[in-house]
């Protein structure tokens, strides 16, 4: 694997270096920035920074060279909103909330709900009109934000023309056919902060992060507003899985190799996001989700009250080297698959995404 | 930076820009024989073609955290860039605070 990772921070994009002493901190990028998500580079892409500047908007910066120099590309744009449809929200783009590449072609979810694509490394994107002009598109909910957003794209490197979307609050679409058609899929999810007869209405689940296992690309593992929930059947159907002390959380990981094996951070609820007893854990499973241990050895275990929020667990390709991040700035490392974590820093900005460098 | 040379006896509105945006683009100071807010921000595009997205969203209303002085007159409505010009107009766009 590489030894280089990336942390997107509410004051900046931070590069991390792993050498025989572990992870430390190397640079800082667009320092005093907020960066909402990054996608590191390729040999067919370049890396992606997305700002969400408070007051100029939403910039998307990229680097040929990993880093050394940036420059400003297109940042997504919705078309001209029609002026005699009510009710819907402003075409205007407020984050980009995720990143994906495909090859050469780069994927971008955003708030207010918008899938975008790019096929000349950011320099121009088109919104997928397919799925904007879904009429099931204008009863999305926000999740967290005044307005829906795509968080999570989940492409299947078996056949590009597959790809899975998390939404908040829109629940799962899918696409069999590169983005042409999609259908909403979820069976089986359930939200309890609906009245009664609506708990099952999969355009309004609220999954907030879904990972899909890239050895076996039918599974699929969702962190949700109510619980997690895995699929088997590439997200037609989902299980309900009950994890020790809490099922609520944002994050998910899974590995790269083993589709049973899902890391998790647990916090108390919805109505208390903190760690249970205000001891960080992680949970994991190997086993599809039929049995669970609690990790906690290195984590603070008192007066601990960090939130990991959805892109802030990720695995390595090794499938053993982890990174975790909060919103309160900490940022903990593990080699040994969640066993042991060492703290890489304690005073960094609200931490918004994680992302490791792939291997050349 | 980008400054027509005009007659002192032929004044024109006068467009600048806060100087926060200068970390990110060219910010520059524009006499213009504009007769609307429009016309002037679009002058400051001419020059700087970048300029727009840092102002403008893309429906093209005033961003929500970008408050823009005609006179020192604070404009109110976002949508709205016909607000007429006097000749000797000077409109600042400023960061406004509600964005942090």
């Amino acid at each position: 694997m590489s030894d280089r990772a990336w942390i997107a921070t509410r004051k900046g994009l931070f590069e991390l270096r792993r050498d025989a002493a572990g992870w430390r901190l190397a640079r800082a990028h667009f320092l005093g920035e907020p960066v909402s998500i990054m996608l590191p580079g390729t040999a067919a892409r370049p890396m992606i920074a997305a700002l969400n500047l408070g007051h100029f908007g939403v910039k998307l910066h990229a680097s040929d060279d990993g880093g050394e120099a940036w420059r400003e590309v297109a940042a997504p744009a919705y078309p001209e909103q029609p002026k005699d449809v009510d009710g819907d929200v402003p075409w205007k783009l407020v984050q980009v909330w995720s990143l994906a590449g495909q090859g050469s072609r780069l994927w971008a979810g955003t708030l207010p709900g918008g899938l975008f694509r790019s096929d000349d490394s950011g320099a121009s994107w088109q919104l997928v009109e397919s799925l904007w002009r879904r009429p099931e598109r204008r009863e999305w909910m926000g999740g967290g934000y005044d307005v829906p957003g795509i968080h999570s794209i989940c492409l299947d490197a078996t056949d590009a023309r597959h790809m899975l979307l998390g939404i908040s609050c829109g629940g799962v679409w899918r696409t069999r056919d590169g983005g042409e058609n999609w259908t909403l899929e979820g069976r089986g999810m359930l939200a309890d902060y609906l009245p009664p007869e609506q708990a099952g209405n999969l355009n309004a689940q609220d999954p907030h992060r879904v990972v899909r296992a890239p050895s076996s690309p039918a599974v699929l593992w969702c962190q949700h507003h109510c619980g997690i929930w895995r699929s088997a059947d590439h997200g037609e159907n989902w299980s309900r899985i009950h994890a020790p002390q809490s099922s609520f959380g944002f994050a998910v990981a899974v590995h790269p190799r083993e589709p049973e094996t899902a890391w998790f951070a647990p916090a108390v609820s919805d109505q208390r996001r903190v760690p249970v007893e205000a001891a960080l854990v992680v949970n994991r499973t190997r086993d599809g989700g039929r049995s669970f241990e609690t990790l906690r050895e290195g984590l603070p275990q008192h007066d601990c009250y960090d939130l990991i929020y959805r892109h802030c667990l990720q695995v390595a390709d090794d499938g053993r080297t982890l990174l975790m991040g909060s919103t309160t700035g900490n940022l903990w490392a593990s080699g040994d698959g969640g066993g042991t974590w060492q703290c890489v820093s304690g005073s960094l900005p609200p931490i918004h995404a994680i992302a490791f460098e792939t291997a050349a | 930076m980008l400054e027509t040379i005009w007659p002192h006896h032929c004044r024109m509105p006068r467009i600048l820009f806060t100087q926060q945006l200068r970390r990110f683009t060219v910010t520059p100071e524009v006499d213009t024989p504009a007769t609307t807010l429009q016309g002037a921000l679009d002058a400051a595009f001419a020059a700087n073609p970048q300029l727009r997205g840092y102002v403008l969203d893309e429906q093209g209303h005033v961003r929500r955290h970008v408050s823009i002085f005609i006179d020192g007159r604070r404009l109110r409505d976002r949508a709205c860039l016909a607000e007429p010009l006097g000749a000797e107009s000077e409109i600042y766009v400023m960061q406004a605070l509600t964005g942090g």
